[in-house]
């Protein structure tokens, strides 16, 4: 198992006094997945749900509040320092805003070679210098662009650097947060398949983060359905594109846009109405019942646990 | 070719002629104090007892004459221009590095440390500062070194908070994230990612930082604790200057003149940079 969370939640530090501890705001609760080899494991949820804070803390680069991360079966939480700095080479991350993704002084070049300076310390600058190049031709750019500035690339072309950079030291697992969220549609197919074929050919485990369920039912294995913190579904993916089971699911699945203008014109009379719970004050009940159309009273006083439903688990027991 | 944002901050600052017309007077200024007193065969503090209070003359050994104890007046300011431009320069420079590299760490670290570095910044604000300056230089033993030390100790505060507030915004960035998930350690992030990041603003306010050195060293020059005569600065020939200004302004107006065209051209300076450097418009 390459990556795995065991009822893992997360925290952010509210900032108070100079003396008193602050109280911890927790977004994301009690997430667990199993991710293999070469599998990708889709998150959806729409804005605010805690997709980001989940991807982060999945790398260590947010400290898990309860639960545990396993790499490989490792706790990177108790890792020695330089032990889990040299296991981050093979788990990393490209980012929503490829632009922002980049250090705005440094050349193509030096983004892609510095994490190989602490990876592979013996690496020498011609060697580095020619895996820079041949990762970068990997993602579509010519070795012409490691020769510029972030500010010189287009958002497309910014997402291919961050794409060769996460795999420069080749990786087993590489998170996407909303990859392709920023980019133009025409690109948007682009950078998927390239995502796609570099998973075939690198036997790459993903984890594909979208608030766009058509793009997830492209790329995943696995479908994580997330609302307000919580997973309210998490199936196969061809058992949840047949049938989404939560009333979430379904209601972000009627979000997806139909090509048909009769059943788009359906779609759109469907859209999710009622008020979205704010994370510092979640309900005590389901998170999803302010806006469910099937919620009953007891809905709104108890949470339901995720169980097992068909091949999906489910946070619903209607 | 690809260019840096830097190189493009540097061809828009050279289109900016107020800018660079400055920036020339001030390399002007400064080889005058510099080489200037290397074609004088006297010192400013050797007295020419023939020529005491000699007034200007462009024309004689004293162009433009010699105090009441007979030194060359324009020695004296030029050798004054060597130290009040030292003092400037190296102590905008030490106060921008001690300020960059504590606002870099506390920005970057968030949390508790940062709190309790910026709440040190707040009580070392609040302390009156000439207080805080002769208190030092008596601690330090007087000197000019330790003139100069209480002057950088006072005036790192401010590019500290500055790039504070910069490296906070920074450490949010995804480049920083992208950095940690590389491996890279936290000393070498704020030294690699962050610093490098808050140069411009840096250098940005550096620049206004010089002049405000310069007339801390003045000003405390002129109250007596800063440097001492025999040997000149700005400051302490300013305040001869005045003592004697209503009978001879040329006293005042010469090292006086001088201060105010520096002063004058860093200002323009700090904000041609500031203008080619805009973070509004995308480097
Ligand atoms: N640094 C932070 N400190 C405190 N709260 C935060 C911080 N970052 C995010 N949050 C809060 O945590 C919640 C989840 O944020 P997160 O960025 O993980 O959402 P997301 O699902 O990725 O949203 P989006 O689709 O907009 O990217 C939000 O309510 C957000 O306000
Ligand atoms: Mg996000």
């Amino acid at each position: 198992m390459i990556l795995e969370a065991r009822n893992l939640s997360v925290a952010y530090p509210l900032p108070r006094g100079l003396i008193s501890r602050p109280a911890p705001l927790t977004v994301v609760h009690d997430v667990s997945f199993r991710l293999e080899r070469g599998k990708t494991l889709g998150i959806v949820g729409e804005s605010g749900c805690g997709k980001s804070t989940l991807g982060r803390a999945l790398l260590h680069l947010l400290p898990a509040a309860k639960g545990e991360v396993l790499w490989a079966g490792e706790n990177p939480a108790q890792m020695a320092p330089e032990t889990l700095r040299k296991a981050r080479a093979k788990r990393q991350i490209i980012f929503q805003d490829p632009i922002a993704a980049l250090d705005p002084r440094m050349t193509v070049l030096k983004s892609l070679t510095r994490p190989l300076a602490t990876f592979e310390p013996g690496i020498t600058r011609a060697e580095s210098r020619d895996r820079a190049a041949e990762v970068l031709q990997r993602t579509g750019l010519s070795a012409d662009y490691l020769a510029r500035y972030p500010h010189e690339l287009s958002g497309g072309q910014a997402q291919r650097v961050g794409i060769a950079r996460a795999l420069i030291a080749r990786p087993e697992v590489i998170i996407c947060d909303e990859p392709v969220s920023a980019l133009d549609v025409s690109i948007q197919a682009q950078v998927v398949n390239l995502l796609l074929d570099l998973q075939e050919d690198l036997g790459l485990a993903l984890v594909f983060i979208s608030h766009n369920l058509a793009v997830v039912r492209q790329m995943a294995d696995e479908v994580m359905v997330m609302c307000l913190g919580r997973v309210v579904e998490q199936a196969p993916a061809e058992a949840f594109h047949l049938s989404p089971q939560h009333p979430y699911s379904q209601a972000l699945r009627q979000a997806v846009p139909e090509p048909d203008p009769l059943a788009e014109r359906s779609r759109r009379g469907k859209a999710l109405q009622g008020e979205l719970p704010s994370v510092h004050a979640p309900p005590p009940g389901c998170v999803f019942a302010s806006r469910c159309d099937r919620a009953r009273p007891e809905c709104r006083t108890t949470r339901p646990e995720l169980a097992p439903r068909g091949a999906a688990l489910v946070a619903c027991p209607y | 070719m690809a260019r840096s944002p830097f190189r493009l901050a540097l061809a828009r600052f050279l289109k900016n002629r107020m800018a660079v017309a400055c920036t020339l007077l001030l390399a002007l200024i400064v080889a005058l104090c510099f080489l200037g007193p290397l074609f004088f065969p006297f010192t400013g503090e050797d007295s020419d007892f023939d020529n005491i209070s000699a007034p200007i003359d462009l024309f004689s050994a004293h162009p433009f004459g010699t105090d009441d104890f007979g030194r060359d007046l324009l020695v004296r300011v030029m050798e004054g221009g060597q130290v009040s431009l030292t003092i400037g320069f190296l102590g905008a420079l030490a106060a921008g590095v001690i300020g960059t590299l504590y606002g870099a760490v506390a920005g970057f670290a968030g949390g508790r440390l940062d709190r309790l570095m910026m709440a040190a910044v707040e009580v070392l604000y609040g302390f009156p500062y000439v207080i805080l300056v002769v208190l030092l230089s008596m601690l330090l033993g007087g000197g000019n070194i330790a003139l100069f030390a209480a002057i950088v100790f006072t005036l790192w505060l401010t590019p500290a908070t500055i790039v504070r507030a910069q490296a906070q915004s920074l450490a949010r960035r995804e480049f920083i994230e992208a950095a940690r998930a590389g491996g890279m350690t936290n000393t070498a992030i704020v030294l690699q990612h962050i610093v490098p990041n808050t140069m411009v603003l840096v250098l940005v306010y550096g620049s206004l930082l010089v002049p405000e050195v310069i007339l801390s060293e003045s000003f405390l020059s002129f109250l007596g604790i800063g440097i001492k005569e025999p040997q000149a600065s700005w400051g302490n020939l300013i305040e001869a200057g005045t003592a004697q200004m209503e009978t001879d302004l040329r006293l005042l107006a010469l090292p006086g003149g001088l201060l105010a065209l520096v002063l004058f051209s860093l200002n323009f300076i700090a904000d041609g940079l500031r203008d080619a450097f805009d973070p509004k418009e995308r480097l």
